[in-house]
């Protein structure tokens, strides 16, 4: 998998090529400012970005605008956004960009390597992975209709949906079966209201109800 | 027609000078049957009459001299009789008002006779003409020097209003450094010095226990991103970053979106104002929201966010508003007011609207203006 990456400090650049490379991708283009980022975005041959929100010249949101004006042209263009810090607003503009394929994560996720590179992988094959910071703020909000229709268990179980866990991972984390988490599954979506399609996309929609988008 | 104008106020004041030798009487009569207590209604009925009467002079004033004449009385405080009296009696315009009218009246009949006769008097016509506006000048300037005070006496009262806020800011500034420095001594640096003990033990473990030696790493890893994490929440308490990205329409948006309840916001400004405000306003929107999920019991919350332009003056105002159980006392919580003493840096002021049963409303404004003529106005349920 070829990817475009997006980073302004040297040392974490170098750090994640190396992880990154390590780890079975191929680094394209490796970029430390928005307009090169602009310039690498446009190359047919990229698969997937990694992107530091914050990049040269402003230092505000560069990353973040890049890759919803990439998924606007390219749509699906799987994109996983880092971050010193995360904002649900930033969240729900990203998942808005497209259905799927899309990551935020905090940056220091990073050090745990075997669940970021994991989680790289699952963007790229359209799945969504959010920062379990970002869940957990939605998890302490109150819901209505029809998310309050779901069990405290179903709650949970499409909070690590969120997260961008497999049934296999979900099924460790609530040590349950996977054939129960299959079943919890079933029944988000059936309360939900979501409509049979593709198993991955119905992930992600379950989840975008739950942001309320 | 400006002449014919300051000949209709010449006559005008001819007349109210009757009217000021009668207040003058009331006066007298009033302040000497205070000891009986029919002059206190007297009294206070002179006060409020005095009060039109000089407000309609310095509308004249103003009107003649083309600059404004503020009103400049103390705001009466809710309450009874007694505390908008001790307020009155307390306010120096009060007493300078009373002095105008022992002189007033003679000025007055003086001048406006002058004027009268001058332009009645058919040969005296072309001096009317010339005449008339220096002389009402004067009178205004004369109504001016009682009625109003003078740029001196505003000047001075500035810098003891700027004097005093200033010392409150670099109050508030001392707690705040003070509070950084503990924060980060107790967590990032604590967990740092626990990350370098961590290393170092495996360091020493490596050759005899790897597998211990591995243990500690990960725990090191763990401290590490405790650390970092510590390090955010300083970061946010300083300067938000999403402040720093979208400006304030933006960041009241996020943190609309981490409340656990919905909170409508509504944003309308053109442009953004200053750095310092945007930070200011931030925090005390961020404090109403605090004390929202905290104390209220509300189901919905709203923001409104707008900028309004009067006269050439700019203001940013933010309402606060939530469906909660009200009672709210902004005196009471040390957040709140602190929230004013950063807004009164920018002359800013925060009022708070709380009835028993709600809803509660706060609303913050503060003079300023913005930059970059660039519209954002966005609306957006959280």
């Amino acid at each position: 998998m070829r990817l475009v990456l997006a980073e302004d400090h040297a040392l974490l650049r170098a750090g994640l090529i190396q992880l990154l490379e390590g780890n079975g991708f191929t680094i394209l283009h490796a970029v430390d400012n928005a307009p090169a980022l602009d310039q690498a975005l446009r190359d047919p041959d990229a698969d997937a970005a990694v992107l530091d929100v914050r990049l040269p010249p402003t230092q505000t949101d560069e990353g973040l605008r890049a890759a919803i004006a990439v998924r606007a042209e390219r749509p699906g263009f799987p994109v996983m956004v880092l971050s010193q810090y995360v904002e649900q607003l930033y969240a729900r503009e990203l998942l808005a960009s497209g259905v799927g394929a899309v990551g935020y994560l905090l940056k220091d996720r990073v050090s745990d390597v075997a669940e970021f590179v994991d989680g790289v992988r699952r963007v790229a094959a359209g799945g969504t992975v959010l920062d379990p910071e970002v869940v957990a703020t939605v998890m302490a909000r109150q819901h209505d209709e029809p998310l309050d229709r779901l069990t405290a268990r179903e709650q949970e179980v499409l909070a690590l949906m969120a997260e961008g866990r497999s049934n296999g991972a979900v099924a460790a984390h609530l040590h349950v079966s996977e054939k129960a988490v299959a079943k919890h599954i079933n029944s988000i979506f059936a309360k939900l209201d979501l409509p049979l399609d593709e198993d991955d996309h119905r992930r992600v929609r379950a989840v975008l109800a739950w942001l309320r988008l | 027609m400006e002449r014919l104008r300051l000949t209709g106020y010449a006559v005008a004041q001819l007349f109210l000078a009757f009217v000021l030798i009668v207040l003058l009487v009331l006066w007298i009569v009033g302040g000497v049957l205070v000891v009986v207590w029919i002059g206190l209604p007297i009294l206070a009925g002179t006060v409020v009459a005095t009060r039109a009467i000089a407000n309609l002079h310095r509308t004249m004033a103003a009107r003649t001299l083309g600059t404004p004449v503020p009103v400049p009385y103390r705001p009466l405080p809710d309450g009874g009789f007694f505390a908008k009296a001790r307020t009155v009696l307390a306010d120096p315009m009060t007493w300078r008002d009373l002095a105008w009218l022992f002189v007033a009246p003679v000025v007055g009949i003086v001048v406006s006779i002058l004027v009268i006769v001058l332009l009645l008097g058919v040969v005296t016509g072309f001096i009317w003409w010339f005449a008339t506006p220096p002389i009402m000048a004067g009178r205004a300037m004369f109504d001016r020097f009682f009625l109003a005070y003078s740029r001196t006496e505003v000047l001075e009262r500035r810098v003891q209003a700027l004097a005093e806020s200033r010392a409150e800011v670099v109050d508030h500034n001392a707690t705040e450094l003070r509070r950084l420095e503990r924060d980060l001594h107790d967590g990032a640096q604590a967990r740092l010095v626990a990350l370098s003990m961590s290393l170092g033990m495996a360091e020493a473990a490596f050759d005899e226990d790897p597998e211990a030696a591995r243990r500690m790493v990960q725990d090191a890893r763990q401290t590490t991103s405790a650390a970092i994490g510590d390090l955010r929440s300083v970061v946010r308490g300083i300067h938000p970053p999403v402040l720093a990205d979208r400006g304030i329409g933006g960041a009241v948006q996020a943190i609309a979106l981490d409340m656990a309840i919905p909170v409508q916001v509504d944003v309308r400004l053109p442009g953004r104002p200053p750095a310092p405000v945007e930070s200011a306003v931030y925090f005390g929107v961020a404090e109403c929201l605090a004390n929202i999920g905290k104390h209220s019991g509300a189901r919905h919350a709203w923001i409104a966010l707008s900028h309004e332009q009067v006269a050439g003056r700019g203001t940013l105002r933010a309402v606060v508003g939530d469906d909660g159980r009200g009672g709210a006392d902004p005196g009471t919580g040390t957040g709140m007011l602190g929230v004013m003493r950063r807004l009164a840096a920018f002359d800013g002021t925060m009022s708070v609207s709380s009835p028993p049963g709600g809803p509660t409303l706060v609303t913050l404004e503060v003079p300023c203006d913005l930059s970059s003529p660039k519209t954002t106005p966005s609306s957006a349920p959280a």
